[in-house]
């Protein structure tokens, strides 16, 4: 049986001056799967994700998500159809504390009660290890707290598909394996979908992974084959294919 | 007691005060606070785009000069009551905020600023271009005759406070119920950081627009109010320096604070008033108070006394 796509793109592209920072992508991604992408720096990995969650227009080409066009649609419509984003460069309410940080996703992602709203905020913040400091002000935290809030915060929106711009970037080595585990655990409710840089947490829990490189898609499947791909380590090795 | 029981515990024990002080304070002092808590409701309209939504704007004297010659002009030249006429006034802000709003967010930073600048000097050109109505900058008096409300005469110094102290305290009332509301708490988050907001799925020019709506319109009441209490509307409440103000009543009084523009209102009057006692060079002592505060208390009155003493303040 075929799996069900959450997310496909048709030959999405978009250029910055003469520079093709995506171009003619044509991905596929199924539901209930971690999937990772990655590639060399400048490979276009965060604009494509920009261009899915509509951060960044496309010059042409299509976005689909649960089988309808969202081409079109701004960013506060898409994230409302079940996008979650965390950005790859720390942004939180820096004055607000964890408390509200969680409160302001999960306000806009639900209608329900507000003692459903204490739980559920708690629930965030308790998977991130950041429950006991819930009411301390998020820019007083150190850097890897602070991703941990981040992250805490596109759970909370409880996403379709969740879009994680390298998490662990600020982690301490043994955050990772806590880090680990907890997309595990949100991958039960959400599909992910990674840009990562450190490949060992990339190759223990991504399902598949898609390579970027200089904006177009070099390779895909699962981590073995992208680990045995000769192009693929051409591009981060800087081989010559001839 | 919850944050939310303290502060409205606060805030209605400040309008007792007020309530209580109209019976002990000399005539000027009353007369005072009564144009004091009006300039108040402007600065409060004024501080929930500054303070809490982030949108510096330099043309708020339109919203409250609109407030003023919509209310004005309706009783002097369509002959209306002076409560219908209030409503115009109010309308009239509405419309105009409305029509600057989606004009002006259409810019963000500096040059929303000069936008917002632009248009209330279009405002103010625009009352002395139709000088043959609005008298230009000479204004016009509302008769003592044209400001009965329910018979309550208006003009009459004790009632004037109390419809003063009445239009604050809704004032109060309805910011404070604003700010604390989810609604609220968006707006503070377009303040912090526009971007996450929108990553969290907010709509945030909707955000944005509303909080400019609200704004206009309690400046629009302000002025409205002020008009019809003060029996006088003239060109100079439509000039640059009423937009300058509410940011400066704000910034001393706590931006983001609801108390703030009110003490930084108080505060100013009484410095000008004092320092205009001691020498006509007023205006620099009131400059030296300014710049002292600016620099030792930076997060303003109210803002201070949050950050050291009362963080649950609203």
């Amino acid at each position: 049986m075929a799996a069900i796509n959450l997310l496909t793109t048709r030959g999405l592209s978009r250029s910055f001056g003469g520079i093709k920072a995506v171009h003619n992508v044509n991905f596929e991604l199924p539901a209930g799967e971690i999937h990772a992408l990655i590639g060399p720096n400048g490979a276009g990995k965060t604009t494509f994700v920009g261009l899915l969650c509509g951060r960044i227009s496309a010059d042409s080409g299509q976005v689909f998500f649960s089988n309808e066009e969202i081409t079109a649609l701004p960013v506060h419509k898409r994230i409302a159809r079940g996008i979650g984003y965390t950005f790859q460069i720390t942004s939180i309410f820096s004055k607000l504390s964890l408390y509200e940080n969680v409160s302001l996703a999960v306000h806009r992602s639900s209608g329900d009660k507000r003692r459903d709203f204490d739980i559920q905020i708690s629930e965030a913040l308790d998977s991130v290890g950041l429950l006991d400091r819930a009411y301390q002000i998020a820019g007083d935290m150190s850097y890897g707290h602070q991703r941990l809030l981040e992250i805490a915060m596109g759970m909370a929106q409880k996403p379709k598909l969740l879009i994680l711009d390298e998490p662990t970037q600020g982690l301490a080595q043994s955050e990772i394996a806590g880090f680990n585990a907890l997309l595990k655990s949100i991958v039960e409710r959400s599909t992910i979908l990674l840009i990562e840089h450190n490949m060992d947490v990339v190759m223990e829990i991504a399902d598949k992974i898609t390579v970027l490189d200089f904006g177009e898609i070099l390779a895909h499947g699962t981590p073995e084959e992208i680990h045995a791909n000769e192009d693929v380590q051409a591009a981060y090795l800087g081989k010559n294919n001839a | 007691m919850t944050a939310n029981t303290k502060s409205w515990a606060l805030h209605i024990a400040l309008l007792v005060t007020l309530f209580t002080l109209q019976f002990v304070l000399p005539a000027y002092h009353q007369g005072n606070i009564a144009r004091i808590m009006m300039l108040a409701v402007f600065a409060m309209g004024y501080n929930i785009m500054f303070g809490y939504t982030g949108l510096l704007s330099l043309g708020h004297a339109l919203f409250f000069a609109t407030g003023m010659y919509g209310m004005g002009l309706s009783i002097q030249h369509l002959g209306i009551s002076p409560a219908t006429a209030f409503v115009c006034g109010i309308v009239a802000a509405l419309l105009v905020t409305a029509t600057v709003g989606v004009l002006a967010l259409r810019t963000s930073g500096v040059a929303f600023m000069i936008v917002t600048l632009m248009f209330a000097q279009s405002g103010y050109l625009a009352v002395l271009f139709f000088g043959e109505y609005t008298r230009g900058d000479e204004g016009f008096v509302i008769k003592q005759a044209q400001r009965v409300i329910a018979s309550v005469d208006l003009a009459d110094a004790t009632n004037r406070y109390f419809a003063a102290l009445l239009l604050f305290a809704l004032c109060i009332a309805v910011t404070l119920k604003l700010v604390t509301s989810q609604f609220g708490h968006v707006l503070v988050a377009v303040r912090e950081n526009e971007e996450r907001a929108q990553m969290l799925g907010y709509d945030t020019f909707k955000y944005k627009l509303a909080a400019v709506l609200i704004s206009g319109t309690i400046s629009g009441v302000a002025g409205a109010g002020y008009g019809l209490l003060f029996g006088y509307v003239g060109a100079n409440f439509a000039t640059v320096q009423y937009s300058i103000y509410p940011l400066l009543w704000v910034l001393l009084g706590g931006a983001g604070t609801i108390m703030g523009p009110f003490f930084g209102t108080l505060f100013m009057f009484y410095l000008i008033d004092l320092a205009s006692d001691l020498t006509s060079a007023y205006m620099l002592i009131a400059g030296v108070a300014l710049v002292l505060l600016t620099l030792f208390a930076r997060n303003g009155l109210m803002g201070e006394i949050r950050k050291r003493v009362l963080p649950w303040l609203p």
